[in-house]
């Protein structure tokens, strides 16, 4: 493979377009919703219409407004039809032709796809995820191409420093000074690992990702070996996801044959490979070090750092794990440029944030917005509010790690220090909408429940802290606890925080220290009085 | 072999480059309580009875697996810590079943030294009774899983001194547990030699000698020292 042989592939792809191309969703919120068949169902109306030379069916991935999946979107005008059911087929076809339809349309030019700004989602639910052709035509590999033929791995790694880019697996570690220090140690055997293990309860970024640009990732991770010495990749991702899976491994398959990755890609000397490796369902995998125990067969357990991945990882080699949607973000910088990502977002956080938008709200889906956006926009404009009208009362983010963010504060702009100083974090971008149905002891206790089944069970604080921290959570929405109970949870949160061996126990409590910070009258207005000791349980509230 | 030089709680230390905060201290007679550490075997840093503070480092940091560094300023006594060592422990008693009383390691736990040297009088959180399993297949050993504390050391000791392996753990968090071989019964496991390192290993009364009697088992912790001793530097003596 060479430049012009990835030209013609391009070349040839763009000429076998038709006139019209119906996009079809398959990504994983559609296929549920029986967008297969909807497929199907297309190709088989545009076959009855005889339309074969003018429109192509094409599966695509994320069309990102999932509550109204399937969704099938018509080129060049843009027409989106929502809740498409298979026996639509024939007359949305035959709108082509100038007929009429009752499928309910959307409004593509609506502020919850206006407002965004796509880089890692650039290509998902345009081309076929399913087809590296659909992704060369769209300037795949070309990053790649452009750093084994003209760029040093110094140059690559400056580049990517420059750009700001941080990561967005939730911590925001940046990103290219991760990359120098993996590229400064040496070491005969480097890895590059992608951590697609995302476990946050209502995130789907990084499985969208993956089943709608699965080369993208790919192409990243080819980049980063480049930078940072590393010639074998591994995908961690959790078997929950099997759409996902098995798209990234014929996307692997497809980018070898086709001399993407394997040895001399591009007629260069560089060699580069990528293993999946699926997760067997603990959440505490997707922490760094945990993840790597299990690529190499033991029990996903943490262990203390230092020593970091970069210095000693897998096998004990220097490491770089990224999270997918950082990884989603190489391939674009380095064609687009530094200067030009820098120019995106905040002065601190770069670049654009996928969110997935669940909860009480009416349009629930996949939003990339620039960093910065204030989270009023995004659940307001965007969003749409809570489906009835409520009042929103917080917005969570972060997931089991992250904090509830009250209303008062949703001017806060969507970057890695504003949601810090609010309690909550960045998170890989679980953004869960609560009206004021929501009780927030109740939400704390859920995420808390979360942690005591994913703990690992290794470290103290974290296996037998959750379990006292959950018990003095029912406690309280049973009406039985105290003002002493309350101080026993918070000085637990603390420790529990202070001394826990993984991120996992250090965030723990962090669902609980910030409803506490915010909404601290309903976790009192739940306690006994200390005084009315008169024996008798009051009733359970639920 | 380069040295270091430290400050542990005021006191100026020379240390071996590589040591630990752990290995440093013990050697200039400062104590540092641990649990799940154990001579001869890797660290895991698991326990966090061993934390420390370390000037100009946000978090608390095992003393087992971190390094020394030139300079570096540890505090290993502070009121902080011996709260949360405290709480650490609270945390253990409340989580399964530790009746001393009947213990056969009674007098001779480290736990319970630990809880003794800590004041801890009482426990502020909720007992969890929780029911778990008593191994007697084996011909020598029991395992009693309501004792455990889940500090690894008879796995660690079970793989790195005697090489068998049949240690491991099994489940996650609360239900997390000391299993042998494929989680089959101790007796029926065929990797086991019944070399008893495990026994030896066990900080509390959870693997003991079947025939103890409550206080009777004392663990013999020097015979483990004196293997590894003898494997890594060729002594025939232990360090003791």
């Amino acid at each position: 493979m060479v430049i012009d042989d990835l030209n013609a592939i391009a070349e040839a792809e763009r000429a076998a377009r038709k006139k019209y191309t119906l996009r079809c969703c398959m990504a994983a919120g559609c296929h549920s919703s029986n967008s297969v068949a909807v497929k199907k169902a297309l190709e088989q109306a545009v076959k009855d219409a005889g339309l074969e030379d003018l429109v192509e069916v094409r599966g695509v991935g994320c069309m990102r407004l999932c509550c109204q999946g399937p969704l099938v979107q018509v080129d060049p005008d843009g027409t989106l039809y929502e809740k498409v059911r298979p026996e639509d087929s024939a007359s949305l076809v035959g709108t082509l032709k100038g007929g009429t339809t009752h499928v309910q349309k959307g409004d593509p030019n609506s502020p919850f796809f206006t407002e965004q700004l796509s880089i890692v989602l650039a290509n998902s639910g345009y081309i076929d995820p399913e087809r590296i052709e659909s992704y060369i035509a769209a300037d795949g590999y070309r990053a790649l191409h452009d750093v084994l033929r003209e760029m040093t791995p110094k140059e690559v790694v400056d580049e990517i420093i420059k750009s700001g880019l941080r990561g967005r697996g939730g911590a925001g570690f940046p990103t290219g000074l991760k990359w120098g220090t993996v590229a400064k140690t040496e070491s005969a055997q480097k890895y590059v690992i992608c951590n697609a293990d995302e476990g946050d309860p209502g995130a789907f970024m990084d499985r969208s990702v993956l089943e709608s640009d699965p080369h993208s990732i790919l192409e990243g991770m080819a980049i980063a070996g480049y930078a940072v010495g590393a010639n074998q990749g591994f995908v961690y991702v959790r078997a929950e996801y099997p759409l996902a899976i098995s798209r990234l491994q014929n996307a692997i398959k497809q980018a070898k044959q086709r001399g993407l990755l394997g040895s001399g890609i591009f007629e260069s000397p560089f060699t580069f490979n990528i293993d999946v490796r699926i997760g067997a369902g603990a959440f505490v995998c997707g922490e760094e070090t945990a993840l790597m125990m299990s690529v190499e067969g033991k029990r996903g357990t943490p262990r203390p750092r230092p020593p970091f991945p970069a210095e000693s990882g897998l096998w004990g080699c220097p490491t770089l794990i990224n999270n997918v949607e950082t990884f989603a973000n190489v391939a674009p910088i380095l064609r687009k440029g530094a200067d030009w990502f820098a120019s995106i977002g905040t002065e601190k956080s770069k670049g654009t944030k996928v969110f997935a938008l669940a909860g009480k709200i009416t349009n629930t889906g996949l939003i990339e917005v620039p960093m910065g956006t204030k989270l009023r926009d995004i659940v307001e404009k965007m969003g749409g509010g809570a489906p009835d009208g409520a009042p929103i009362k917080a917005v969570q983010t972060g997931g089991p790690s992250g904090g509830c963010i009250p209303a008062e504060a949703l001017d806060t702009p969507v970057d890695y220090e504003s949601l810090a100083s609010l309690g909550s974090i960045m998170g890989s971008g679980g953004m869960i909408v609560m009206d004021d149905a929501t009780r927030m002891v109740d939400v704390a206790r859920f995420f808390m429940e979360f942690c005591m089944d994913e703990s690992c069970g290794k470290c103290v604080p974290c296996r037998a802290g959750t379990v006292q921290m959950h018990s003095l959570l029912e406690k309280i929405l049973n009406r039985e606890a105290t003002a002493a109970d309350l101080q026993r949870l918070e000085e637990l949160c603390q420790m529990v925080r202070d001394t826990s061996l993984c991120g996992l126990g250090q965030t723990a409590p962090n669902p609980v220290l910030s409803t506490l910070r915010f909404f601290r009258s309903e976790y009192e207005e739940l306690l006994k009085k200390e005084t009315a000791h008169n024996g008798e349980p009051r009733a359970a509230i639920r | 072999m380069a040295a270091k030089t430290l400050t542990i709680d005021g006191k100026q230390i020379s240390a071996f480059e590589g040591a630990t905060v752990l290995q440093a201290a013990e050697e200039a007679g400062i104590p540092i309580p641990t649990l799940c550490h154990l001579d001869g075997v890797y660290d895991i840093g698991a326990c966090r009875i061993c934390l420390v503070e370390v000037e100009g480092v946000a978090k608390l940091l095992p003393a087992c697996t971190t390094r020394v560094r030139e300079g570096m300023e540890v505090r290993t006594d502070t009121e902080r810590l011996r709260n949360y060592r405290r709480m650490i422990l609270e945390l253990l008693f409340a989580e399964r079943n530790h009746v001393c009383a009947v213990c056969v390691s009674n007098g001779h736990c480290e736990l319970q030294t630990l809880a003794y040297e800590h004041g801890m009088d009482h426990v502020r959180y909720e007992y969890r009774f929780p029911k778990w399993d008593l191994d007697v297949t084996h011909r020598l050993y029991g395992m009693d899983h309501n004792r455990c504390i889940l500090c690894n050391r008879c796995v660690r000791a079970c793989w790195h001194i005697e090489g068998a392996g049949t240690k491991n753990v099994a489940g996650r968090g609360a239900r997390a547990h000391i299993i042998s071989d494929l989680n089959q019964p101790w007796g029926d496991s065929e990797s086991c030699t019944s070399c008893g390192k495990c026994v030896d290993a066990c900080p509390t009364g959870a693997l003991f000698k079947k025939g103890a009697t409550a206080g009777e088992m004392a663990h013999n912790r020097a015979k483990l020292e004196f293997i590894v001793t003898a494997r890594e530097k060729k002594q025939w003596i232990a360090s003791e």
